[in-house]
């Protein structure tokens, strides 16, 4: 997995809330393969609305999105998020996200960075009037436009995940030994839980 | 109700009790880190056409399925369910099937595919065949996992990577979310079911009311839901953004589970230790929500979100009148969206077309209660009536719940996932309104354009007999 430090870029606003998995990536476009790659159908349906910023050339080479609360909520489809990074975004700020999106993000390396709602007001507006870059730095849990900064939240240990690039499966596997104990126990203790 | 857990907040006595959640939590905890990260045993893992994404990682890695009888696999997003030639008509739909079956092959799990007399949708077909029980862990890479939660087990969706992660270890690294319990007190009036409580429930706790949270749900109104009722109302809880649902095991759980093919072979043992799985009496909840089921109407959506749902008896809101700026914005997209106008009556909305299926209401109480509205009435909208699964198929066929159905000039269909969601064909034309008994009324899930109206089989059934959205009630009189 990519690991998340710091990124500086341009950051496109969409004044969106309960932006769901399904705007993310319609489901007709879900049977194509990773390989294939899901970029071309990021918010396929919103992009021909007149006036959709993430097809303005002034946001052009977005790395960042800034969005309303409850920002991926919805469909546990991981495709959203490959959706996302297939098409360069490496970070989305938002108020709040969905349970499973989040989860998704962050094993894939993709941030989910929640700031407080008059914070995200603060950037959509600067955002919309002028594009710039924004800089979202995981080590100091803080994002800064121009002179202005502004704090956000993420799960520790996500956190820790997201700037190491850990792996899951890697660190699973070095429990074997544990994992084993439990069967062993948990066949005698809850036998019918087994089929 | 239960003192103790304000007692206990308060910091007087802290308690003592477990919560239906923690108990099984603890059950399933391999280790726990410092940090606070459990690592989970993981019971039963459903796999459905969409977890090519998990078998294209494990390919990658060069892995192993650990445990393939723990997984079990069925054909419902993309299966057709008007037509099932998919050999010479469709082969993108084949291509699906064909993946499905090669990498459950390969590892060695069980496959329920188009041709299987079980096949159904995943949320179905595991609390048919009594692979869902009380006290597991019960993941799929499907949100609507949730819906497991109704014969006390904890369920939850996840992505792919998360599923690869289930199928190489069945372990999954996971932080204990927040508790919330919700109570219904009081009884459900006639005609209304779980469909409105679940409404109800989203509309109060709002879209994400429920993030990082495992919901249990609790009170009279909720211990009289049959277990199908209970898969409905678990079915919905991601729709306020919950992590899972559930309800206590009881004595419906057990009679519902005995003797279905997959039930424990010594269930009575089983049943001894699902006995002490209910929340302690002193057990705290972190968030607690109590409704009165007098309260509770039919209830329908008029927005693009599930927690924009209203008594049928309602209008249309104006977003003038919200005072959160967000929430009027919001309101203003969804009813152009919609193509509704603020201060219409509900009851005045025109529907193009009915459907009734999905993981939320598919299954044989739901088909007898749209057909209890249908019988002997003909529907001025078409409409397609797509069973849970096939042995729900076989079922309402002996009950003659298709003829009703066909007789009334709705469409007859097979078991998957269907119009819910589109991915086999079936969907709703651009700018159409859809009275349908899913869970999703997000923009374009029904298909690009498509208007949904998110209700109860027998307020879709109400809605087909009349052609705009209908408070069933008077259709049901004398009848339930």
């Amino acid at each position: 997995m990519e690991k998340f430090v710091a990124v500086t870029a341009v950051a496109c606003p969409l004044p969106l809330s309960d932006v769901d998995t399904d705007q993310i990536i319609p489901a007709r476009f879900l049977n194509r393969t990773r390989a294939e790659g899901y970029g071309p159908y990021l918010f396929h349906d919103l992009r021909g609305q007149a006036g959709f910023p993430l097809t303005d050339p002034g946001y052009a080479g977005a790395r960042i999105l800034v969005a309303r609360r409850n920002f991926g909520g919805g469909s546990s489809r991981e495709a959203a998020v490959y959706a996302l990074l297939d098409y360069g975004i490496r970070c989305v700020i938002a108020p709040s996200f969905g349970d499973i999106f989040a989860a998704n993000a962050v094993g894939n390396g993709l941030l989910p960075a929640a700031a407080a709602e008059a914070d995200v007001e603060l950037m959509l507006r600067a955002l919309q009037e002028a594009a710039a870059p924004l800089c979202v730095d995981l080590t100091a849990c803080r994002i800064s436009l121009g002179a202005q900064a502004w704090g956000f939240a993420i799960d520790p240990v996500w956190r820790e995940k997201l700037l190491l690039g850990w792996d899951d499966v890697d660190l699973t596997r070095s429990h074997q030994t544990e994992i084993d104990a439990f069967v062993a126990l948990d066949r005698e203790r809850r036998g019918w839980a087994w089929i | 109700m239960r003192l103790a857990t304000h007692v206990g907040k308060q910091g007087m006595a802290a308690p003592t009790g477990k919560t239906l959640f923690e108990k099984i939590w603890q059950q399933h905890e391999i280790l726990r880190r410092p940090d606070g990260t459990s690592l989970l045993w993981i019971d039963r893992h459903y796999l459905h056409e969409g977890s090519f994404n998990a078998f294209d990682l494990i390919e990658r890695r060069g892995a192993r399925v650990a445990y393939p009888s723990l997984s079990v696999a069925v054909a419902d997003h993309y299966v057709p369910t008007r037509n099932r030639d998919v050999d010479k008509t469709n082969p993108a739909i084949l291509e699906m099937m064909t993946r499905l079956s090669r990498n459950t092959h390969a590892h060695g799990i069980r496959l329920s595919d188009w041709h299987d007399p079980g096949q159904g949708i995943v949320h179905v077909v595991g609390p048919e065949r009594g692979l869902t029980l009380p006290g597991l862990t019960v993941v799929c890479g499907d949100s609507h996992t949730s819906t497991h939660g109704a014969l006390g087990a904890i369920g939850f969706g996840i992505g792919a990577s998360e599923v690869a992660h289930v199928l190489m270890t069945q372990t999954l690294w996971q932080k204990r979310p927040r508790l919330l319990r919700v109570s219904v007190t009081g009884a459900l009036g006639p005609g209304i079911v779980a469909k409105d409580m679940a409404l109800t429930v989203i509309a109060r706790l709002g879209a994400d009311g429920g993030r990082g949270h495992a919901i249990e749900y609790a009170g009279p109104a909720v211990r009289a839901l049959s277990i199908e009722g209970r898969l409905t109302l678990c079915n919905l809880s991601i729709e306020c953004g919950a992590r899972c649902g559930m309800v206590a095991p009881d004595a419906t759980t057990s009679a519902y589970l005995r003797g279905r093919p997959h039930a424990p072979a010594d269930f009575d043992r089983a049943c001894q230790d699902w006995s002490a799985l209910p929340s302690d009496p002193d057990a705290a909840f972190d968030r607690e929500l109590t409704l009165d089921a007098a309260d509770i109407a039919p209830t329908v959506t008029w927005g693009t979100s599930p927690e924009d749902a209203l008594p049928i008896t309602a209008s249309v809101p104006d977003p003038a009148n919200m005072r959160d700026a967000g929430r009027a914005a919001h309101a203003a997209e969804a009813l152009a969206y919609m193509g509704l106008r603020a201060g219409q009556l509900l009851t005045d909305v025109a529907v193009d077309r009915v459907f009734i299926g999905s993981c939320t209401n598919s299954r044989i109480e739901d088909l007898r209660l749209a057909a209890a509205v249908l019988a002997g009435r003909r529907a001025v909208v078409p409409g397609l009536v797509s069973p849970g699964s096939m042995l729900i198929r076989q079922r309402a066929e002996q009950e003659g719940l298709d003829r009703i159905f066909i007789d009334a000039g709705l469409e007859w269909g097979e078991a998957g996932c269907s119009m819910c969601v589109g991915m086999n064909g079936d969907i709703v034309a651009p700018g159409a309104r859809c009275a349908s008994t899913t869970n999703r009324n997000f923009r374009g899930r029904q298909g690009p354009g498509a208007r949904t109206h998110l209700m109860s089989p027998a307020m879709a059934a109400a809605a087909a007999v009349t052609g705009h959205l209908t408070d069933a009630r008077a259709l049901l009189t004398g009848r339930v």
